[in-house]
């Protein structure tokens, strides 16, 4: 009896001490569902891989309110080693120069081996300092794409292999598909903000800001009502007003989806990480896939669109061992076959050639059409100052006013000239705040 | 009235003890914190804070967006409780008249009030959406092309039914106590007297009523500035164009989703002084002309 005590006492404190060994690493992300399923997956695959550190993921909910924890926990010195962070939070993360770590000096200081040349640079473009170092780690990255039904576009007399190529082809095809009585209006959008503004401008090589999109500096202020922009966003009214647009809604567009899915709206500008939503949802027709529209007549365009989602911040303030563990995480993160199978299940892009490249060998593109349209579309031309992403501070703020501002030009309150010069004024007003809050 | 005399002074303060952490825990140190907040502009992480004496109200005064909101909430206060004060006070006169159901009315008129905010907010964002939502539907039939993502009108009637729904019930089980209490003798001999069932109304059970009306109505004001966050949240998120934008919504959005904390803390401060405000007004000039 006392025997069989001490055994397994033993064999409990050598389980404890085991399991002691092991450095636990926080990472608070925000993908939920079958995204968040294979998350764990992925961490349970890295857990499995090596003995010494063990990563916890723990779900926070959106982007906002994962971004708001890590914050709020770094407040109280309870912040976890690993958050994810939206695109639009960049700016709030890169200012917060004592709270993080930058990546790349996680690296080094942590002798992983690490070459940045081999991520994809319109991924790696959008998380780098002026010189060029990189500051988090691309996770999960997407870019607009049009979505279209080929059902539709025979009823109405279109070519189904040809989508449209052009916003004057577009109009053109929405206004036959409406007068043939296919579907009631020609297309929708989700993300106003990052689909017809933000990609819209880099699409077409035209400046969102100054110094560089705001890569330069907190000085960097709006310049979004450009010829270009007003002329677009001039058209869309037009368009809401004939019925050949219908407005999805604020922020991500949450109606734009479901019209596109009830055959109402032919066509649906969404991201490319909606892809595997869009093929779960349009059962009841064929789905055809191009690039977002360009107009023909602006110089430079189509030059190359940017992302949008999230990438991974270390956030300063833990102990020296679980940066360790964070850097061979990210190694292993960054490997071919986690990124392409991550990748192809997810579509989210790839975030280095060498996945990009292993999805060809295994012939997944060829196999699975759409699937390749967002990686040519940010690969179409080496990125300008205009086209590598864009950073500024309080954006996601910005991101509600562009909403607002759309909504004022859609009621009819102010014309597209008007709705642009009130997003300039009031997001410069907030980048003036965010440049005062951080110096 | 019955009054306990303690001969211990220690043992009064003990038995409040509890009462009085969780006020200070969760009321005055907040607040405390809020109106600090509200005189430092900081980073999102709290790594530079500055003083900066009333730039953060300055702010606010200048800014074309909080007056919006100041008049959102202003509308959007007055319609939900007149609103669903109008709609309990006529269910429960209803229930009043009848004899053997009352139960079973009072019952299933209370069961809105047990449904969260949020979940109440999901159900109108289905029953109301433009795509896929039942009214929708119906209003097209008879000519209204309903679509509250654009039309700040709708935006406007959506979170105003929604919220003043939520709040009939909690109106209603009031009301129907109250008129359990107003003496039927009054009304009767009202009755004999020659007045209609509507005078009898008006003239003998409104102003008998009025102590739970009044009740109500700091209630209910209180209700749609601050509890009906989560409607707001699941249906409209204060738009189209701010259209919803009630200065609850507002502190939120500028604080935890904009981490503008020093905006969002002045704003925090205003609404507490507005609420006091408002609460003196009810209490010093509306309470006058409450009967007891």
């Amino acid at each position: 009896m006392s025997r069989t005590f001490t055994v397994s006492a033993f064999a409990l404190i050598a389980s404890m001490s085991a399991a002691n060994a092991q450095t636990d690493i926080q990472w608070w992300h925000a993908m939920g569902g079958e995204l968040g399923a294979k998350l764990e997956e992925i961490v349970q695959g890295f857990n499995d891989s090596q003995d010494e550190y063990n990563v916890i993921p723990s779900y926070k909910g959106t982007y906002p309110e994962t971004m708001t924890a890590a914050i709020a926990a770094f407040r109280a010195k309870e912040q976890p080693a690993i958050v994810q962070v939206f695109e639009v939070g960049t700016g709030t993360m890169m200012a917060a120069e004592g709270a993080i770590v930058p990546v790349y000096q996680l690296m080094q200081d942590n002798d992983v081996q690490f070459d940045q040349n081999a991520f994809l640079p319109a991924v790696v473009g959008y998380y780098t300092d002026t010189d060029g170092n990189m500051l988090s780690m691309p996770f999960n990255s997407s870019t607009p794409i049009l979505y279209y039904n080929k059902d539709v576009f025979e009823k109405a007399g279109l070519d189904p292999e040809q989508p449209p190529k052009t916003w004057g082809e577009m109009e053109q095809f929405s206004k036959q598909i409406m007068e043939s009585g296919a579907a009631s209006c020609g297309f929708t959008t989700g993300w106003v903000s990052w689909i017809q503004t933000e990609n819209f401008s880099a699409w077409h090589n035209q400046p969102i800001g100054t110094e560089q999109n705001g890569f330069g500096g907190l000085e960097a202020r709006l310049t979004v009502n450009g010829p270009a922009q007003v002329k677009h966003w001039g058209n869309m009214k037009k368009w809401a007003d004939e019925g050949v647009f219908k407005y999805g809604g604020p922020v991500g567009g949450d109606n734009a989806p479901p019209m596109f899915y009830s055959q109402e709206c032919a066509m649906i500008m969404n991201s490319s990480a909606s892809r595997a939503g869009v093929i779960a949802n349009a059962t009841d027709f064929e789905l055809g896939y191009g690039m977002l529209p360009y107009y023909d007549d602006v110089e430079g365009a189509p030059q190359n669109s940017i992302i949008g989602g999230a990438t991974l911040w270390v956030l300063s303030g833990r102990p020296d061992e679980e940066y360790a563990g964070a850097a061979k995480f990210f190694e292993y993160l960054s490997s071919p076959e986690v990124q392409a199978d991550w990748h192809q299940f997810s579509g989210y892009l790839p975030i280095t050639q060498a996945a990009y490249d292993l999805g060809k060998e295994q012939n997944y593109y060829s196999e699975n059409p759409g699937s390749e349209v967002g990686l040519q579309q940010i690969t179409l031309n080496e990125p300008t100052e205009n086209s590598k992403g864009l950073r500024f501070g309080n954006y996601v703020q910005i991101r509600g006013v562009i909403d607002e501002e759309f909504e004022q030009l859609l009621n009819g309150s102010k014309d597209a000239q008007g709705a642009l010069d009130s997003v300039v004024e009031r997001g410069n007003k907030l980048i003036e705040e965010f440049q005062a809050q951080n110096q | 009235m019955k009054r306990t005399i303690f001969n211990n002074q220690l043992l009064p303060w003990l038995l409040l003890a509890p009462q009085l952490a969780i006020t200070f825990i969760f009321f005055l140190w907040p607040a405390g914190q809020a109106i600090k907040q509200s005189f430092l502009r900081e980073d999102a992480f709290g790594i530079n804070s500055s003083f900066v004496g009333l730039a953060n109200f300055r702010a606010l005064l200048d800014s074309p967006e909080y007056m919006n909101s100041l008049q959102v909430t202003a509308v959007f206060a007055v319609l939900v409780t007149a609103l669903s004060m109008g709609l309990s006070l006529l269910l429960a006169v209803a229930v009043d008249r009848m004899i053997r159901s009352t139960r079973l009315y009072t019952t299933l008129l209370v069961w809105p009030y047990a449904v969260a905010p949020a979940v109440a907010g999901i159900l109108w964002w289905f029953i109301f959406n433009p795509t896929i939502g039942v009214m929708p539907y119906v209003l097209n039939v008879i000519g209204y092309d309903w679509n509250h993502i654009s039309s700040k009108t709708d935006a406007m009637i959506l979170v105003v039914v929604a919220s003043a729904w939520k709040q009939i019930s909690y109106n209603f089980l009031f009301f129907v106590a109250g008129l359990q209490a107003v003496p039927a003798s009054l009304r009767e001999a009202a009755a004999i007297d020659g007045a209609g069932p509507v005078r009898r109304f008006f003239d003998i059970t409104f102003p008998l009523l009025s102590p739970t009306t009044f009740f109500l109505l700091v209630v209910n004001i209180v209700y749609a500035m601050f509890d009906t966050f989560g409607v707001i949240d699941a249906t409209t998120e204060g738009g189209p164009a701010q259209a919803t934008n009630i200065m609850v919504y507002k502190v939120y959005f500028d604080g935890f989703v904009g981490q503008n904390i020093g905006s969002s803390a002045a704003q925090s401060v205003v609404l507490m002084l507005l609420v006091v405000t408002l609460t003196v007004i009810q209490f010093r000039w509306v309470e006058k002309k409450v009967e007891y």
